[in-house]
């Protein structure tokens, strides 16, 4: 099962990602996949400023892994600089760590993985607008797109 | 100062890519540094030995100490107190140093002294000339881009900073869209020196306030290529190098000279591995010098994250009767305070 989804402009971008965040879990674990510029800490924004974390959420490209404080803990990632190699990071870790955890460039990390996730591939179509495919993995992310698309 | 005691700081920095030990004197004379990287492995244990590449084995710090106290022609027993970086980081790096910090602390009972890493960074420039303050830094690295007031030693206020990607990032970026490669800031840096500003590119949040953002000019620069690419045209990338710097260094030099004028400050200093960008570093200089400022800029080999800054942090922390007990954790992030 595959999720299309059209979004105009930064703010709709939030507003899914807002959406998902208000159907969270514990270890809910979102991957996201797209070029440069393509909307993926937009969307980490949003997931963000729905759990009520106060500070900026800056790029975390060269620090790997930036933890926040919310309704839940965010864990977000970026996985790129790693270039697969992700022994010794700990990245695991986070998956059972009772937090939401956004990781960008996934695919680089597919190996590591667990079974059930949601994956989000974000494809540029001009300046403003991008398609979402969305695409969960196990009957709890399933749900999850159900209940939010 | 001649009365006084030698301080000798034995200091450990291992937030991000680099493990790294250094002994500093008193806050400004670097004794010894050793950068994990540079230790010749094999020759230490004559032969391959294929974990030692794993970058998480604790044990191997050993190696980066022994080796700098060696350097040093030093024990133990002459140093006064431990610093280490306890953030912001990756969890498992940062663990490293602290690991070895604390297990130092407790077996040579020596005062452990927790450094936060941008603190560092700016006292990086006391290895180069003692800070005098009242003084605003600019710290521009790979992670981060922060602009921060300070009184007095170790009093940090930090007046703003970027909302999204750092001025590291945005290079390494933007230097990802043209195909230089990753990281590839430093060729930006060199091509922006051949091209010249013929491309619109807007500048990043160009407002009264002291905050940076230079998420949406990585995608200027991207729909500018893929506008380009749809005509037919070929993008000039020394001329694209140039804009994009143009458009950071304005930014940069306008927020903290207007920063500097606001806290009626005549002491710039600039940090971070950025700070070795050739563009920032002449714009800075040409501004300072008209507007009677003095910029003190640390040497190439503190610019970049080093252990030998967290010495030089460390002892003003340590005079100051900053202390961590055993129980100090890594952080992810943390403000500096």
């Amino acid at each position: 099962m595959e999720y299309k989804v059209t979004t105009r402009s930064e703010r709709e971008t939030i507003e899914i990602a807002q959406n998902f965040e208000s159907e969270k879990f514990p270890n809910m674990i979102i991957c996201l996949d797209g070029e440069l510029g393509s909307g993926k800490t937009v969307f980490t924004k949003g997931i963000a400023n729905a759990l009520g974390i106060q500070e900026s959420i800056t790029s975390p490209t060269f620090n790997i892994i930036k933890e926040y404080e919310g309704e839940l803990p965010l864990y977000h990632m970026d996985v790129y600089r790693l270039d697969g190699n992700t022994d010794g990071y700990g990245i695991e870790e986070y998956f059972t760590k009772g937090g939401v955890v956004v990781i960008e460039w996934s695919d680089t990390i597919k190996d590591i993985l667990p079974k059930e996730y949601l994956h989000i591939k974000f494809k540029v179509v001009d300046e403003n607008k991008r398609v979402l495919i969305l695409t969960p993995y196990g009957k709890q992310y399933e749900d999850l797109c159900e209940a939010v698309l | 100062m001649s009365n006084l005691k030698d301080v000798y700081i034995l200091a450990f920095e291992s937030s991000c890519d680099e493990t790294s030990v250094s002994i500093v004197r008193n806050g400004h004379e670097e004794i010894a540094t050793v950068v994990l990287s540079q230790i010749d492995i094999h020759t230490l244990y004559g032969g391959v030995v294929p974990e030692i590449a794993s970058r998480q084995h604790i044990e191997k710090i050993t190696l980066v100490i022994d080796e700098c106290l060696k350097k040093a022609n030093m024990t133990m027993q002459d140093i006064t107190a431990i610093a280490v970086t306890y953030g912001p980081g990756l969890i498992g790096s940062l663990l490293i140093g602290l690991q070895a910090a604390k297990t130092l602390a407790y077996v040579y009972k020596k005062p452990l002294v927790p450094v936060h890493h941008i603190a560092g960074h700016i006292y990086a420039n006391n290895l180069t000339r003692d800070m005098e303050f009242p003084l605003i830094a600019l710290v521009v690295s790979g992670g981060h881009t922060e602009l921060i007031y300070m009184k007095e030693h170790y009093s940090f206020e930090r007046i703003g900073g970027t909302l999204d990607d750092a001025v590291g990032e945005a290079y390494d970026k933007v230097a990802r869209i043209l195909n230089l490669g990753y990281p590839g800031g430093p060729k930006i840096d060199a091509l922006a020196r051949e091209g010249s500003v013929t491309y619109e590119l807007p500048i990043p949040l160009d407002d009264d306030s002291y905050n940076f953002s230079f998420s949406g000019l990585k995608s200027a620069v991207i729909n500018l290529v893929h506008n380009e690419e749809q005509r037919g045209n070929e993008i000039r990338t020394a001329d694209l190098a140039a804009t994009f710097q143009d458009r950071v260094v304005h930014i940069l030099t306008k927020k903290t000279m207007h920063a500097l004028r606001q806290y009626k400050v005549h002491n710039l200093i600039i940090a971070g591995g950025v700070s070795a960008s050739v563009g920032i570093r002449d714009s800075f200089a040409s501004l300072c010098k008209d507007n009677n400022i003095q910029l003190t800029i640390p040497s190439m080999q503190h610019c970049t994250d080093n252990a030998t800054m967290i010495g030089a942090a460390g002892y003003y922390a340590y005079k100051l009767g900053r202390r961590a007990g055993l129980d100090l954790n890594a952080k992810a992030t943390d403000s500096l305070h």
